[in-house]
């Protein structure tokens, strides 16, 4: 009886390369000498590599139709591999990061890297199932890792109040969705999202079972991508945990939250795209506000920070309710982009010290550009993208939004989003402001409170990914808007 | 036979207790048990369903809800380990450097 | 509550509940009103014979306790899929074998991992 091909491991291969690794840099770190446990990282980052080579090659056969594996669980398409190789180079410039950030923060434990790339591994899972058990073990793959991550820092009481806040959210969150899918496979008969379309074409319209999922299964998204109302968690946990650690959160858990959310209500649940629009507009529209409005009253970066990746989930979800070929693409590129602008803008906070602490607070970049010209020309760069002034790449990927909105007859919302853009950039700018315009402190000189920029070979190396990135990407756009429009979900 | 609507109105009130238990409860180790109620329900509705729609998919879904559900409590113990260690407290209430 | 929700088949688990019940109240009471009443401090401590109780039975559980316990979980919910593997296992062959090894492979190396860590250590 053979069930698993070789057709079905060569699918997965990326995945498989990624699980190995974590395991491996797991059995390796008790194997190895204190002062080599530096080549765990170059290890992880040899694994990403074989991976990215994969994937690529993978993404280039693959244009075109998509290719069913393990009896329909899972899928080898442009859209899945598209989201792998951002979230593997994602994972490889969050390592390289984190190299030089563990060193400082004196938590350089090689697990660090195992966690990532079992998280990562969860997130590719994700953005490949097409059926929800499948996706919902790859989500919780990468929840739990993230839940260790965030506590990294064991030893630091806000670390561990981050960790303990994440777990209790993140796993009530996967239990409202898990009851989600429960309800969907009751009322369909079925897991994989083929089968769950085919059932909803059979229901009648209205059903209020299926209604209660779809509401349910908006929960537990919305909480992964940190949409308002389920953002609770997200200032806290971003600003408690260690900062390499926020980045990866901010980045990468999000793209492969939103990529599953797409995948699932797009193909799944495209039978009911009425009842969860409606949803979806208010959802939405609620979490730029928010975002927008409360990330003005913030004093510590990585707070703001928080607020604004909320607001940046209000803008991607545009994409999701347009629901049509320009919307899942614009979601593509804008998460590509904002990986670049947001991990950038974190690896600027990684290298900010205050004493032996973190300089996390807005006070600490006053007067940057007078201590290192680059650093604060760098974080210009970052604040200009977020806040979507062109021409970084961050205007870019909010106009393809916009107009994508615009396309589909909902001006409106493209209107609100477009307000609350122009607010948003009263909080970016204030950042440069204070780096530009202000002397530093008269803490300025003062052992314990002076604030200094460290900069090592690797964090420089993934400021100027970032950085060229965001430039590169706001000048030159249209190869990532090609990948991305070649690599849409199939409507049906 | 016990009709279906039986069973999901058990599993209603169990994932609503769940659900409750996590709003107002404010010891960690009672949040984890709540949440545990929650999984539980959901396999209930998945184990009715099955049975009643002759789709074995269903049960298979209970297994590895079954393990998410233990390597979740593993992974809560031990935050809720480090963090008593850290803080000496499990009440969610002194969770407060950083405001909720 | 409708006819057809209190099947037959039930009959003889209340039979058998209600003989155990009256097993356990006769036995009690013949045993009440039979016994001699002679209270005396030596009788009513919790242990007749044996070292005198010198405190409390609830006590703090040493934070080592939960650490096993967490192991515990991860490596007993393994059943769940051995148990349903062994059943079929016939039919799976060769495939199925693997498969498990690979299985408890991956878990040996939560295993070796906890050992290496001194985790399993009791002091």
């Amino acid at each position: 009886m053979t069930i698993v091909s070789t057709a079905d491991l060569l699918a997965i291969l990326p995945e498989l390369l990624v699980m190995a690794g974590g395991c491996l840099v797991l059995v390796l770190d008790p194997l190895t000498a204190k002062d080599r446990k530096d080549w765990l990282a170059y290890f992880s980052l040899a694994v990403l590599g074989a991976a990215f080579v994969v994937g690529y090659w993978f993404m280039g056969a693959l244009t075109g139709s998509p290719r069913p594996a393990f009896s329909g669980l899972y899928v080898l398409d442009a859209y899945g591999a598209f989201w792998k190789l951002l979230l593997i180079l994602v994972s490889g410039l969050v390592i390289l990061l984190a190299k030089a950030h563990l060193k400082l923060e004196e938590i350089d434990l090689p697990e660090f890297y195992a966690f990532i790339l079992l998280s990562l591994s969860g997130m590719m899972v994700m953005v490949s199932g097409t059926d929800l058990l499948v996706i919902y073990l790859g989500l919780e793959l990468m929840s739990l890792s993230l839940y260790v991550m965030a506590g990294f820092k064991r030893y630091a009481p806000r670390s561990l109040e981050a960790a303990a806040k994440y777990f209790i959210l993140g796993s009530f969150s996967s239990g409202i969705l898990l009851y989600g899918i429960s309800l969907l496979f009751g009322r369909t008969g079925s897991t994989t999202l083929a089968g769950i379309r085919d059932g909803i074409a059979g229901l009648p319209p209205g059903d209020p079972i299926l209604l209660m999922a779809m509401g349910l299964l908006v929960v537990g998204f919305g909480f992964k991508v940190a949409a308002v109302p389920f953002h609770m968690w997200t200032p806290d946990v971003y600003e408690g945990s260690p900062t390499s650690v926020t980045a990866y959160m901010a980045v990468a858990s999000k793209a492969a939250s939103f990529a599953a959310f797409l995948r699932v209500f797009l193909e799944a649940l495209g039978g009911i795209k009425e009842s969860w629009r409606m949803l979806l507009v208010a959802v939405c529209i609620a979490t730029m506000v928010l975002g927008n409005v409360v990330a003005i009253v913030q004093t510590n970066i990585k707070r703001m920070l928080a607020y604004s990746s909320i607001a940046h989930a209000g803008y991607a979800l545009i994409g999701l309710v347009v629901a049509d070929a320009a919307g899942t693409a614009s979601v593509m590129l804008y998460l590509a982009i904002y990986a670049f602008m947001n991990l950038g803008a974190f690896a600027v906070v990684t290298m900010l010290r205050r004493g032996g602490l973190e300089g996390d607070e807005i006070d600490d970049f006053t007067g940057l550009a007078r201590r290192n010209k680059w650093a604060a020309l760098v974080m210009l760069l970052f604040m200009f993208s977020l806040a979507g002034i062109p021409p970084t790449a961050g205007f870019i990927a909010k106009f393809y939004i916009f107009m994508a909105a615009v396309g589909a007859n909902m001006t409106g919302l493209a209107v609100i989003a477009v307000v609350f853009a122009a607010i948003s950039a009263y909080f970016y700018l204030r950042v440069v402001m204070v780096m530009y315009m202000k002397e530093p402190g008269e803490t300025a000189g003062t052992p314990g409170y002076d604030v200094r920029v460290v900069a090592s070979p690797a964090a420089i190396a993934v400021l100027l990914v970032a950085a060229l990135g965001v430039l590169i990407l706001g000048v030159f756009p249209d190869p990532l808007i090609q990948a991305a429009q070649s690599a849409i979900l199939p409507l049906k | 036979m016990i009709p279906l609507s039986y069973y999901m109105i058990l599993s209603a009130i169990v994932f609503v207790t769940g659900v409750v238990g996590v709003l107002i409860r404010r010891n960690i180790i009672m949040l984890l048990l709540s949440i545990e109620l929650m999984l539980n329900a959901t396999n209930i509705n998945f184990v009715a369903f099955s049975y009643y729609l002759g789709n074995i998919a269903g049960q298979v879904f209970v297994f590895f809800a079954l393990t998410v559900a233990a390597a979740e409590v593993a992974v809560g113990l031990a935050i809720i380990i480090a963090l008593y260690r850290g803080k000496a407290t499990v009440n969610v209430a002194e969770l407060n450097l950083m405001k909720w | 509550m409708t006819p057809d929700m209190v099947p037959a088949n039930y009959l003889p688990i209340v039979i058998f509940m209600v003989v155990a019940a009256g097993f356990g109240i006769v036995s009690i009471a013949a045993g009440y009103l039979v016994r001699p009443s002679n209270p005396y401090k030596a009788k009513l401590a919790p242990y007749e014979s044996g070292a005198p109780v010198f405190h409390d039975a609830r006590t703090n559980i040493p934070m080592r306790y939960y650490i096993i316990a967490m192991l515990f979980v991860i490596f007993d919910i393994e059943t769940v899929f051995i148990f349903p593997w062994a059943v079929i296992f016939n039919q799976l062959g060769l495939f199925g074998l693997i498969e498990m090894l690979l299985f408890i492979v991956i878990l040996l190396v939560g295993y070796f991992y906890a050992w290496k860590k001194e985790a399993l250590e009791w002091d």
